[in-house]
């Protein structure tokens, strides 16, 4: 048999395994969330604010010269699962790494045939913007050698549905690298208590019953997660872009599992409880919220079949104000995903409200309709409204 | 007869009435009647009479210990007289139909949208709410999220490229926003402006042949209409109205005078009109109706525009508009846009069977505006000789409509070209007449009809979906 004929047979059976290696890796991909940082076409140049400075995440098309593809497999693996890119170059756990290596190599296999295939983009991107000393990769060894160290996340004492959730909510869809406190030195702190981080608060994650999902039951995680929408909030900001990339395109079955571990992550310390003395505070902002506010929330801070509720919204109650005080004053735009196409706005209010009366709103809304959260002062919005300001 | 100025005054006299109250000598026949159609305006013409049989058998014995002067046939006679009278003058109002939303809806598409909040800046305006259904808030969002669709905002296309013999179109020119022209090839071409743009698109592509008033022949240009109507406005003192308040289209509406649908057998012209009276367009700035003579500027100019804002209802009326053979469309010989292209021309005057019609309803608006009895009213009476600067009404229609005969219609009954098959035509530009009501239903109707025959029948089998 000629060689040729031999090339076509190979050709011919190699197809569908192939095809059905790149499906399981574009599942990763999902799961990783991988669109989320280096973008639709994987391309890279989606900017990430940190602490340290500027990042800026790489290309991972195939394309030889500005992407990945001069990499190997046991390369990308490496890079994956150590931080460690090809010539031993140190990664910033920016690139979550700590939360991959929990990944059966068999899926970052999978995950490396299917990047092979997407298009190839030439895209130079200048990834470390960090400052000094930050931006010298060498500091990652220290970093690497006190906070990488992956632990075992499975319990045999626990269902299968659990642990599948546990794994996909530690692994691969590391929510904990937004949802988790850092310490001094970026390392995640192993909670889902929520942080500050872009100019929003990413919020508490746990049962906790005011300022978690303690109200939220199963059906409405996955709602959530799915579509992006449930009768308690919608999703905007970072998470409308990990309801897009990732979770709105996960299996129900691994939608539940999230929803079955989550459900059960034991409950933070809660915001810190309801504001006292502040009358003042609740009847201005009483006033103003009626003439603001009514039109899309309601009297009754029950909003409606298009608008978040205002009650019981954890959302609007978590410790820190950031993600409230920038939804007044810059708006914010829901996630449209396939079941929930609306993808509401809601409008900038902040070329019309003052620090003050922003302060008197948020706080009056955070004590109203049975919600408890600390009070927000007009220094509060004074900051977050000039650090808009500066990032626009 | 007494002139009553509210339901108040009425529901005293029969409360006065049914009491007993109301002495013999001040119960009359205006009363009495008042009493009657007080009945039949709250209930059914069984219960009105019982109730006013049981009325006047309490009243005489109370005032003349007896009730011999009761006549059954008599109040038989009256209530069905009454009812028949009411039935004769009275209208039928009801909510006007609007796609403005009353509460929160999520529709059918799963896209979802939000109570009308009445803010009063519905027309001229995006609705912060979600609660005008247009396309934007209905399908766009899910359109968008399909991999083989593509939406090209601040884009202009300035004309359908045809192939050499003229018979197929091949692509469209189009700008961008920064002016970058482009050459889009197509091998269905949909022609979706807004219906006088429709026909300019079609004769700067040459698709189609003009329509000359004197010969009448050629069809693209053909059966231009426009819409009759007519309005009255009134002015009272110490009322308050609130104008802010309001939608695009809230407000009641009688079809009592609507198209074919009331006798026309001692009138003379077709068709008809809805009116309505609505609370739009109410914002403190663009709306000032004053009382005609007001001063026109100064403190006392202030004062009546004051008095004016809170004092000022208004009704109107959406008339029928038929199509004549000198009301055509045709590109200008004179003037061109910014590309140099001619601009459309409208050659346009109200029709006398339509003046006949605008008049007639006029009429029915000064009898419908009298019980008001306004401190000033005015009821609008058309004129001949069109004037493009008061604003009218935007329902342009026809100009490329359909037809079964493409010697007089511009496009098929799937709004397909007659002259070039993969275009199609769709549009209020497609209406032979224009109807006594807003076109939007219908426009959106026939674009549904439009894409069924393009993805049913086009698709698998290109070429003219009717034989010529």
């Amino acid at each position: 048999m000629s060689k040729t004929l031999w090339a076509a047979v190979f050709v011919a059976l190699s197809v569908p395994a192939l095809a059905a290696t790149t499906d399981a890796g574009k599942y990763q991909v999902i799961l990783g969330d991988c669109e989320g940082c280096h973008g639709k076409d994987l391309a890279g140049g989606v900017v990430l604010e940190t602490p340290f400075g500027r990042m800026v995440a790489p290309n991972i098309t195939p394309d030889k010269e500005t992407g990945i593809g001069n990499y190997t497999a046991q390369e990308f693996n490496l890079a994956m699962k150590r931080g460690v890119a090809p010539g031993g170059k140190r990664l910033y756990p920016a690139m979550p790494y700590p939360y991959y290596a929990h990944m059966p190599d068999s899926d970052v296999s999978a995950m490396w045939d299917y990047l092979r295939t997407v298009k190839p983009v030439k895209n130079r991107v200048n990834v470390n913007q960090l400052r000094f000393p930050f931006n010298l990769r060498v500091l990652m060894r220290g970093w690497n050698a006190l906070f990488f160290r992956p632990q075992p996340i499975a319990d045999a004492s626990k269902s299968a549905e659990w642990n599948r959730g546990s794994y996909l909510v530690n692994g691969p869809g590391h929510c904990g690298a937004c949802h988790a406190p850092k310490n001094a030195f970026g390392a995640d702190k192993r909670a889902l208590t929520g942080t500050s981080l872009q100019g929003w608060f990413a919020p508490d994650l746990t049962s906790e019953h005011h300022a978690g999902l303690g109200s939220w039951s199963r059906v409405d995680m996955v709602e959530y997660l799915e579509t992006g929408r449930n009768a308690h909030s919608l999703a905007s900001g970072p998470m409308a872009e990990a309801v897009e990339n990732s979770t709105s395109r996960m299996t129900m079955a691994d939608l539940d599992a999230m929803a079955v571990y989550l459900k059960d992550v034991p409950p933070s310390k809660g915001n810190g409880g309801g504001a006292s003395g502040i009358d003042a505070q609740m009847k201005a902002g009483a006033r103003a919220y009626e003439l603001s506010c009514v039109a899309c929330h309601g009297r009754d801070g029950k909003g409606s079949a298009l608008f978040p509720p205002l009650a019981g919204n954890a959302a609007v109650r978590q410790v820190r104000a950031d993600t409230v005080v920038r939804t007044v004053l810059a708006g914010a735009k829901a996630v449209a995903t396939p079941k929930a196409p609306t993808g509401p706005g809601m409008p900038s209010f902040g070329w019309r409200l003052t620090d003050e009366q922003v302060a008197n709103i948020l706080t009056y809304v955070r004590n109203n309709w049975g919600n408890q959260a600390p009070a927000i002062s007009p220094e509060t919005v004074k900051r977050i409204r000039s650090e808009l300001h500066s990032s626009s | 007869m007494n002139r009553y100025q509210s339901e108040d005054e009425i529901v005293n006299v029969v409360r006065g009435f049914e009491a007993c109250e109301t002495g013999a000598d001040d119960f009359h026949h205006g009363e009495h009647l008042a009493v009657a159609v007080w009945y039949l305006h709250t209930m059914d013409r069984d219960a009105a009479l019982d109730r006013m049989r049981a009325g006047l058998l309490r009243f005489l014995d109370h005032y003349e210990g007896n009730t011999s002067k009761y006549s059954e046939p008599i109040t038989v006679f009256y209530i069905d007289r009454i009812l028949e009278k009411m039935k004769e003058l009275g209208h039928h109002p009801f909510p006007l139909p609007s796609a403005n939303l009353s509460e929160a809806y999520v529709n059918t598409l799963g896209v979802r949208m939000g109570q009308c909040s009445y803010c009063g800046f519905c027309e001229r305006f995006a609705c912060g709410n979600y609660s005008k259904a247009s396309a934007q808030t209905t399908i766009l969002p899910v359109l968008m999220k399909k991999p083989n669709f593509e939406l090209r905002t601040d884009s202009e296309v300035l004309k359908v490229n045809l192939t050499q013999d003229g018979k197929m179109a091949r692509s469209v020119t189009f700008l961008d926003a920064q002016g970058v022209e482009y050459e889009q090839p197509a091998d269905v071409v949909a022609v979706c402006a807004y219906a006088l743009m429709n026909v300019r698109m079609m004769l700067l592509s040459k698709i189609g042949t003009q329509y000359d008033p004197v010969s009448g022949k050629g069809t693209v240009g053909r059966n231009y209409c426009y819409q009759t109507s007519a309005g009255a406005r009134l002015m009272f003192d110490d009322k308050h109205f609130n104008p802010f308040i309001g939608a695009g289209a809230l407000g009641q509406t009688i079809d009592d005078f609507q198209g074919d649908g009331f006798d026309h057998s001692k009138l003379d012209f077709v068709g008809g009109a809805g009116i309505s009276c609505t609370v739009s367009n109410g914002r403190p700035i663009s709306n000032r109706p004053t009382v005609p003579g007001s001063p026109r500027w100064g403190a006392k100019w202030k004062q009546a525009t004051v008095d004016g804002y809170q004092n000022s209802m208004g009704f109107g009326s959406q008339g029928s508009s038929y199509p004549v053979r000198e009301n055509y469309l045709d590109l200008d010989p004179t003037y061109t846009d910014r590309h140099g292209r001619p601009l459309l021309r409208i050659t346009f005057d109200f029709p006398d069977n339509d003046v006949r019609m605008s008049h007639y309803m006029s009429e029915q608006l000064e009898k419908l505006t009298k019980p008001f009895s306004a401190k000033y009213t005015a009821v609008a009476r058309l004129q001949k000789g069109w004037n493009s600067v008061p604003y009218q009404s935007t329902h342009n229609t026809g100009g490329a409509i359909m037809g079964t005969d493409p010697t007089t219609s511009a496009v098929n009954k799937y709004l397909q070209s007659w002259d070039v098959p993969n275009v199609f035509v769709v549009g209020a530009s497609a209406f032979a007449h224009n109807a006594g009501m807003n076109p939007t239903g219908t426009v959106g109707a026939l674009a549904y009809w439009a894409a069924e025959a393009i993805t049913t029948k086009y698709i698998k089998s290109p070429g003219a979906l009717v034989p010529a």
